[in-house]
C-alpha cells in the first residue's frame, strides 16, 4: 500500500467516527416527466462499504445525491439512523460527499479547500490551521497546501478532496465515481486505499460507480441498479455467481446466458441459466465429460488474447454462442491451445451454473 | 515544359497557382511585418488618430483659457482652471455627490445583480431564463431618453408613485439625488447583469453542492464562493456602471431637480467657457484611473 495511504488512514482512524445506517422507504425522484428512481427500498448497514452499481441512468447517481440532500424526494424518506432527514438540508446532515470531479473550490487554496468545512462551523481559526496541517501533512500533501487546485495532479485532488470530507468526521461517506477520472494504474491503487481506510475509520462507505471490478473489489455489499430499480442486493460472490436476473448476470462480467430453449436441450433444465466463462473449460471434441459434467459440441469461432487469460468464443450448431476463458498458464510461447474453426467441447461442473429465475 | 501546360489539377487537392505568380497572401506570408501593417492599420488611425487625438486635445484645452468679455477661448498655459475646481465648493461638492452616486449605482447593481444571475443560471427552467435575457437586455434597446422618461413619469412630481402614495400622506422620490441614482441603475443595469449571470453560468454546480455539503448555508456559500468566483464579472461590469454614471448629465438634467453631476457643470460651460468644461471633465477620468488603480491592487485583473 502506498504511503500516503497509509498516512490518510493513520490520520481518519485517530478521530472519531461513528458509523450510521442508512435506510431508504420506498423512494422515488421524478424529473419533469422521468421517472428516476421508482419505489426504491434500501438498507444500508452501519460500518458497510456499500456500493451502488449500474449503467449511467440507471438512478445510482440520483440516489446518492437524494441521501446527500441535494436532490428532494418525490416521495418516501430516508433515514440517517432511524431519523428521518428526508426534508433535512444538506449542511444539516452528518454525511459528506467525495465527487466525481472533486468539485475543489478553485479559487481557494488547498489548506482553504481543506479547512472549509471547519471554518463554516466556526472553529477557531488556531484549531482549523492546526488540524488541516495535520491532514495535510497525514495525506504528504503539506507542501501543497499553499497551492490552487489546478496545480495538483488528479490522484492528488483526489486525495484532498477525500480529506476535506474526513476532516469533518461524517457518520457516513458518500463517493460519487471518486476514481472515474483517474488513470487504471492509479485507480486501482486509491482502490486499496479506500478499502483500508473505510475498514479503519469504521463508518459506513457508500460508493457509486459503474465499473464492476471496482464495485467486487471494493464493497462488502454491492446494489446492482438498472432502470431506477435495484435488481439485486448482495455481498460481491452473491451477486456474481448468483445473479438474480438476466441484467445482473450480463452487467457484472461476461455471461454466458443460456435462453431456456438451448438449456433446456442442453441440461434439461426449462430455465435461464448462467454459467461463467471462467468455469468452461475447452477440450477435443472427442473427449469424454464425467458424470457431474455437462458439455455442449461447437466450433471455435473466435479467440480473444487479453494477457492472463484467452477468451474462446464457441459456437454451437444450434446457433448458440458461449464464452470459454482459458486462464494463460502455460508457458508464454506456447501456442494457443485451439485456434479458429477447431471442432471443441465446452464443458462445465453441472452445479456451476446458476438458474436465473 | 511549354507555356500552353494547363494548370495541373489534382482531384481533391483543389488548384494549384501557375509558376511564377505570387498572390498577395503569399507576399503576406513571407513578410510578418507586413502583415502586422495590414492588421492594425484601420484600428490604429482609429486610436491615434480620432481617439487619443480628441482625448489629447481636452486635456491641453483644459490648461487654455476664456476671455471673460467675448467668451473666446486664449489658447496658452495656466492652472486657474484646476485651482477653481478645488477652491469653488460647488464644484468640489458636485464632485463628491457625482462620485457618490457612481458608487451607489455599481452597488445597486451589483445587489441586484448576483441574486438574479444565480436564479438565472441554476434555478430557472430554460424558458424562464430566456424570458429573463430577454428582459434584462430589452431596456438596452430602447432610446436611451427614453428610458429617462419612462423613470421620469414613474417617479417625479405629477409620476406613479406620488400619485399612488398621496392618499397615504407618503410621496414618492420626486425629482432628487435618489431618482438620479435609480434612474442610472436602470440604465446601466444590464451592463453589470449580463457578464455577472454568464459567469453564474460557468460556476460548476458541483461547487454549490460541495459548499452546502461542508456544512455552508445559503448565504455563506454565496458570499465565500460565488462572489470571489463572480470577481472579474463585477469588475466588468463595475467599469461600466461606474464610469457612465460618472459621465452622465441627462439623468440629473431630466429627473434630478436641483442635483447637479459633474456632466451638468460641463455641459453649461461647454459653450461659455470650454477650458472650464475641459478640466473639470479631467475628473472623471481621474476618478475612474483610480478605480482601476485599485482594482488591479486587488489582483483581480491578473486573470482578465
Amino acid at each position: 500500500m502506498p504511503q500516503s495511504g497509509r498516512a490518510l488512514l493513520e490520520a481518519a482512524s485517530s478521530a472519531s467516527f461513528t458509523p450510521t445506517g442508512v435506510s431508504l422507504h420506498s423512494v422515488t425522484k421524478v424529473f419533469g416527466d422521468v421517472v428516476a428512481v421508482a419505489e426504491l427500498n434500501l438498507e444500508v448497514h452501519a460500518g458497510e462499504f456499500f456500493s451502488m452499481l449500474g449503467p449511467s441512468g440507471s438512478g445510482k447517481t440520483t440516489v446518492l445525491r437524494m441521501i446527500a440532500g441535494f436532490e428532494d424526494v418525490t416521495s418516501g424518506a430516508i433515514e440517517l439512523d432511524g431519523v428521518d432527514v428526508t426534508r433535512t438540508a444538506p449542511f444539516d446532515r452528518n454525511v459528506n460527499t467525495v465527487f466525481q470531479d472533486y468539485a475543489l473550490f478553485p479559487h481557494l487554496t488547498i489548506a482553504e479547500n481543506v479547512g472549509y468545512g471547519l471554518r463554516v462551523r466556526k472553529m477557531g481559526k488556531p484549531e482549523t490551521a492546526e488540524r488541516v496541517e495535520r491532514a495535510l501533512q497525514q495525506v504528504r500533501l503539506a507542501h501543497t497546501a499553499d497551492r490552487l487546485p489546478h496545480q495538483l495532479s488528479g490522484g492528488q485532488r483526489q486525495r484532498i478532496a477525500l480529506a476535506r470530507a474526513l476532516i469533518l468526521q461524517p457518520s457516513v461517506l458518500l463517493l460519487d465515481e471518486p476514481l472515474g477520472a483517474l488513470d487504471k494504474q492509479l485507480r486501482e491503487e486509491m482502490q486499496v486505499e479506500l478499502k483500508q481506510i473505510q475498514r479503519e475509520v469504521g463508518i459506513t462507505f457508500i460508493f457509486v460507480t459503474h465499473d464492476q471490478e471496482e464495485a467486487l473489489t471494493l464493497s462488502d455489499r454491492i446494489a446492482v441498479f438498472n432502470n431506477g430499480c435495484i435488481e439485486q442486493v448482495g455481498t460481491p460472490n452473491e451477486v456474481y455467481e448468483f445473479p438474480q436476473t438476466a441484467f445482473v448476470a450480463g452487467f457484472l462480467g461476461i455471461s454466458n446466458l443460456i435462453a431456456p430453449a438451448h438449456a433446456s436441450v442442453i441440461t434439461g433444465i426449462d430455465k435461464l441459466i448462467s454459467v461463467r466463462p471462467e468455469r468452461v473449460r475447452l477440450a477435443d471434441a472427442a473427449s469424454t465429460v464425467a458424470a457431474d459434467e455437462t458439455s455442449v459440441l461447437g466450433t471455435v469461432y473466435e479467440t480473444v488474447y487479453t494477457g492472463p487469460a484467452t477468451r474462446y468464443i464457441i459456437e454451437t450448431a444450434a446457433g448458440l454462442r458461449l464464452t470459454a476463458e482459458r486462464h494463460n498458464d502455460h508457458h508464454p510461447t506456447a501456442a494457443a491451445a485451439f485456434g479458429r474453426g477447431d471442432a471443441v467441447r465446452a464443458i462445465w461442473k453441472t452445479d456451476h451454473v446458476s438458474i436465473v429465475p | 515544359m511549354t507555356s500552353t501546360v494547363p494548370r495541373v489539377t489534382t482531384p481533391g487537392q483543389g488548384r494549384v497557382q501557375p509558376a511564377g505568380r505570387k498572390p498577395l497572401s503569399t507576399r503576406l506570408h513571407r513578410s510578418p511585418r507586413l502583415r502586422l501593417l495590414g492588421l492594425l492599420a484601420l484600428p490604429l488611425t482609429w486610436l491615434v488618430g480620432v481617439y487619443i487625438f480628441s482625448l489629447v486635445m481636452l486635456l491641453v484645452t483644459a490648461f487654455w483659457r476664456t476671455d471673460p468679455f467675448t467668451s473666446k477661448v486664449i489658447p496658452g498655459f495656466t492652472l486657474d482652471n484646476f485651482v477653481r475646481l478645488v477652491e469653488n465648493p460647488a464644484y468640489l461638492s458636485t464632485s463628491l455627490r457625482t462620485l457618490s452616486i457612481a458608487l451607489l449605482v455599481t452597488l445597486l447593481s451589483v445587489m441586484f445583480s448576483i441574486p438574479l444571475g444565480i436564479f438565472m443560471a441554476k434555478v430557472a427552467s430554460p424558458w424562464l431564463r430566456a424570458f429573463l435575457a430577454v428582459a434584462i437586455t430589452l431596456p438596452l434597446w430602447a432610446g436611451y431618453l427614453v428610458k429617462i422618461l419612462a423613470m421620469r413619469i414613474t417617479f417625479t412630481e405629477n409620476g406613479f408613485f406620488n400619485s399612488a402614495l398621496e392618499p397615504l400622506g407618503l410621496s414618492g422620490p420626486g425629482f432628487s439625488y435618489t431618482t438620479v441614482v435609480l434612474t442610472l441603475t436602470y440604465l446601466w443595469f444590464p451592463y453589470m447583469a449580463l457578464p455577472v449571470y454568464t459567469a453564474v453560468r460557468q460556476i460548476p454546480a458541483n461547487l454549490f453542492d460541495a459548499s452546502a455539503d461542508l456544512g455552508a448555508r445559503s448565504w455563506t456559500t454565496i458570499r465565500t464562493v460565488v462572489v470571489p468566483l463572480l470577481k472579474p464579472a463585477l469588475i466588468a461590469g463595475s467599469i461600466f456602471t461606474f464610469s457612465l454614471s460618472l459621465g452622465d448629465y441627462l439623468a440629473a438634467k431630466f429627473v434630478g431637480g436641483s442635483t447637479q453631476m459633474i456632466g451638468s457643470v460641463i455641459a453649461s460651460n461647454i459653450n461659455l467657457n470650454p477650458p472650464i468644461a475641459a478640466a473639470f471633465s479631467v475628473v472623471p477620468i481621474v476618478f475612474v484611473l483610480v478605480y482601476l488603480f485599485a482594482v488591479r491592487k486587488t489582483g483581480a485583473l491578473d486573470r482578465m
